[in-house]
């Protein structure tokens, strides 16, 4: 807190001078640092007249909390603004609201009930969630030669639909926080499409939990690969008119345009991946430089632009779609008319991935519960060791990384060769991205910390874990 | 399924005083045994991989093994950390090269600065020596020959067997000039958690530093703000240390105090 030590209190923020504090949160109620102004509802000509008719206000800087519950703050982010009239002087994110023991209770599951919680961090990118941690405890396992062809193609097509639904998030609520609707309802329409296939392919529209070290749960369901190729046809469409909404539009480039600049070297030092670091111009991303599932033998190019601003990522975010189109159609054409494992031939780690609609939903299959139940006593007991016991990991560390739709997402595994991981740790790239938000926006003006918040589209699920 | 960290006979003498207490019961056995007859290497192994610590037990906070299948044997041994030896393999021989010559035009020797180089898992570790870690991480961003640009954060992890290096601060570094990747490790003791801190290095670390502060009680000395970033500013202890309980912790809320979910309410 900077300027007053005014210690005078303001209308109904009085100070108490007895001390009737029951612990030790209390005190900040009664801040006696300044005045202290509660706005909630109410007039805002009255609010501000009544800071800016006293004299000594002139001259005083104001700090203001955004959030953590303003809809603009992208959850719950809370933005500790100082400012000069408009201009804001200096700005500190504050984070943990979301803060949900994630890494501590993965190491109290299996390696593959690990997915289900990995999956919750960045809620708008679950797929991502869950191919980094399985990359890495399959690096740890040894066993990333042995994954089948068909897993990884099915990775890549479902981490190329997140990547759509994701951008879709970013670009609609980034709409509707400067003030355009229409292009939220664009947003959410368009990834709606994106969520009704992986209802089909996954049996969920968040927190798939479907990737698992070793493949993924099960193949294709029949029809899938028709929807996607519906899916395919229609998009181009759909992301042009939201190019046509938002490319051009005066109001949209005055408020993007040269706002919140963040050059290479900003990137660099603040460890800022992503669209934020291709749309300074350099084309980093790692589907291309260190390709993990394959990725090297698709075809597309890395978007980037040379802005180094909010428009700058905008376009960058818009181009990867196309890309992410691109590859989805390469994946459809590899999976169409194949087939093939989906999980990794090793009994000891796969769990069972031919799974069946049964009376009371999906399952395993009945070939697999007639010969587990009626046929081997050891494939039983093999079964219920694997799936309540798990595997074990061999002992050692590893560090596996995915690009996802805000830039490098790490998993950092360790494994003290148990069945439970010793320690797991996300770099988040929200979380890193988040520290850039200062350097974006003080200086600048108050309207545009909302711009500069979107454009790192920070997920606060990520990061606060 | 391949084990590269399981103790493998002879390996153990790369280890060098950098092994802290993981065998060291097994190492006292072997001399003694050693003066009178030539032990079979074969049951010295199987006898050292029985001395070696307990790294943990149980699971889900029940008070017994907590193993449903009954052969289990949830005790988890620790395999101790062994160097490798050179050649690394990949690009890692250059990285070492390079850091090395780099060192040596100004500060600490290689030696000095890195105690063990360890690959494994087709990663480059270097375990650093906290008091050199700063030089080390400004040699290895600054030099173009190494250009490792970004620093991907902190992960801290808390080994509480590991006596004198209980807590371990581990930063990821990526060259994007080079396209490369490098782990650097660092130790510190949990009665002396003080690691200095990389933010006058790699800006980045800010968050991340503050993180493993608030998750582990690892000191970052020269941090500009050290404060707690994900739990509340008040709260007490550090939650992603292994002495830490997963639940039963009570929530305090303006001076009135919540059960923890296991013993808010009984139906018996």
């Amino acid at each position: 807190m900077t300027a007053s030590a005014d210690n005078q209190a303001h209308g109904a923020t009085a100070t108490g001078s007895a001390d009737t504090r029951d612990s030790d949160y209390d005190g900040y109620d009664d801040y006696d640092e300044g005045r202290v102004y509660n706005v909630a509802g109410g007039d805002w000509d009255e609010i501000v007249s009544g800071a800016v008719g006293d004299d000594r206000s002139s001259d005083e800087h104001m700090v203001i909390n955004m959030g953590p519950q303003h809809p603009s703050t992208h959850g719950v982010l809370r933005l500790i603004l100082t400012l000069d009239g408009e201009t804001v002087t200096e700005l500190r994110p504050v984070i943990g609201y979301l803060h949900t023991g994630i890494e501590k209770n993965m190491e109290f599951r299996t390696w593959t009930q690990g997915v289900t919680f990995c999956t919750r961090m960045d809620y708008l990118s679950p797929l991502f969630n869950e191919s980094a941690y399985c990359l890495a405890v399959e690096r740890l396992l040894g066993i990333e030669a042995e994954i089948p062809e068909r897993a990884s193609v099915m990775r890549v097509l479902l981490m190329e639909l997140n990547r759509i639904s994701s951008h879709l998030t970013a670009i609609g609520t980034f709409g509707l926080e400067l003030g355009a609707t229409t292009v939220f309802i664009y947003g959410m329409r368009e990834r709606e499409k994106t969520l009704d296939i992986f209802e089909l392919i996954t049996g969920l529209r968040m927190n798939h939990a479907f990737i698992r070290p070793g493949g993924v749960v099960q193949d294709l369901p029949a029809g899938a690969i028709e929807r996607l190729r519906e899916y395919l046809r229609v998009m181009p469409g759909l992301l042009g008119e939201i190019r046509a909404l938002l490319d051009h539009a005066p109001v949209y480039l005055a408020r993007t345009r040269n706002i919140a600049y963040l050059d290479v070297t900003g990137c660099m030092s603040l460890g800022v991946t992503g669209p934020i670091l291709r749309a300074a111009g350099l084309p980093w991303d790692l589907r291309k430089s260190q390709p993990y599932c394959g990725y090297e033998t698709y075809d597309f190019d890395v978007a980037t632009q040379q802005s180094a601003d909010v428009y700058g990522r905008y376009r960058v975010r818009m181009d990867e779609m196309d890309q992410s189109l691109r590859i989805i159609a390469q994946c459809v054409d590899r999976l169409a008319g194949t087939s093939g494992p989906v999980m990794i031939g090793d009994a000891k780690i796969g769990w069972p991935a031919k799974l069946a609609l049964g009376p009371d939903g999906m399952g395993n299959s009945p070939d697999h519960i007639a010969h587990i139940m009626s046929q081997s006593m050891e494939a039983l007991i093999h079964h219920f060791k694997l799936v309540t016991e798990g595997f074990r990991v061999p002992a050692g560390q590893v560090y596996a990384a995915v690009e996802s739709p805000r830039g490098e997402l790490g998993c950092h595994a360790v494994s003290d060769g148990g069945t439970r991981p010793y320690r797991v740790h996300f770099r988040d790239p929200s979380f890193t991205n988040l520290q850039a938000v200062s350097v974006m926006s003080e200086g600048g003006m108050i309207a545009d910390v909302i711009a500069a918040v979107a454009s790192i589209d920070p997920v606060m699920g990520g990061v606060d874990r | 399924m391949t084990q590269p960290n399981e103790p493998a006979q002879g390996g153990a003498a790369q280890g060098g005083a950098a092994q802290g207490g993981a065998g060291k019961g097994a190492g006292d056995d072997s001399t003694g045994q050693g003066s009178t007859a030539v032990p079979d290497p074969a049951a010295l192994a199987g006898r050292e991989r029985l001395a070696e610590q307990v790294a943990r037990s149980g699971m889900f906070g029940t008070m017994t093994t907590g193993d449903t299948s009954g052969y289990g044997g949830l005790q988890v041994r620790r395999a101790p950390r062994l160097a490798s030896p050179r050649p690394y393999g990949s690009y890692f021989d250059e990285i070492a090269d390079r850091l090395a010559d780099s060192l040596a035009t100004g500060g600490p020797s290689f030696g000095a600065a890195v105690e063990q180089v360890v690959v494994a898992n087709g990663d480059l570790t270097f375990y650093v020596q906290r008091e050199h870690l700063i030089s080390v991480a400004a040699k290895l961003r600054d030099d173009p020959t190494l250009a490792f640009e970004m620093c991907l954060g902190v992960s801290g992890v808390h080994y509480p067997t590991d006596t004198g290096q209980e807590l371990h601060a581990v930063y990821h570094l990526l060259s994007i000039t080079h396209n490369r990747r490098l782990r650097l490790e660092v130790t510190a003791p949990d009665a002396d958690p003080h690691v200095p801190s990389l933010v006058g290095v790699y800006p980045t670390c800010n968050f991340h530093e503050r993180e493993t502060w608030d998750f582990f009680g690892l000191v970052f000395d020269g941090h500009p703000a050290l404060t707690r970033i994900e739990m509340p500013d008040d709260w007490r202890g550090h939650p992603q240390r292994k002495d830490y309980p997963l639940g039963g912790i009570p929530v305090e809320y303006r001076g009135a105090t919540i059960p923890p979910p296991d013993e808010r309410r009984s139906y018996e």
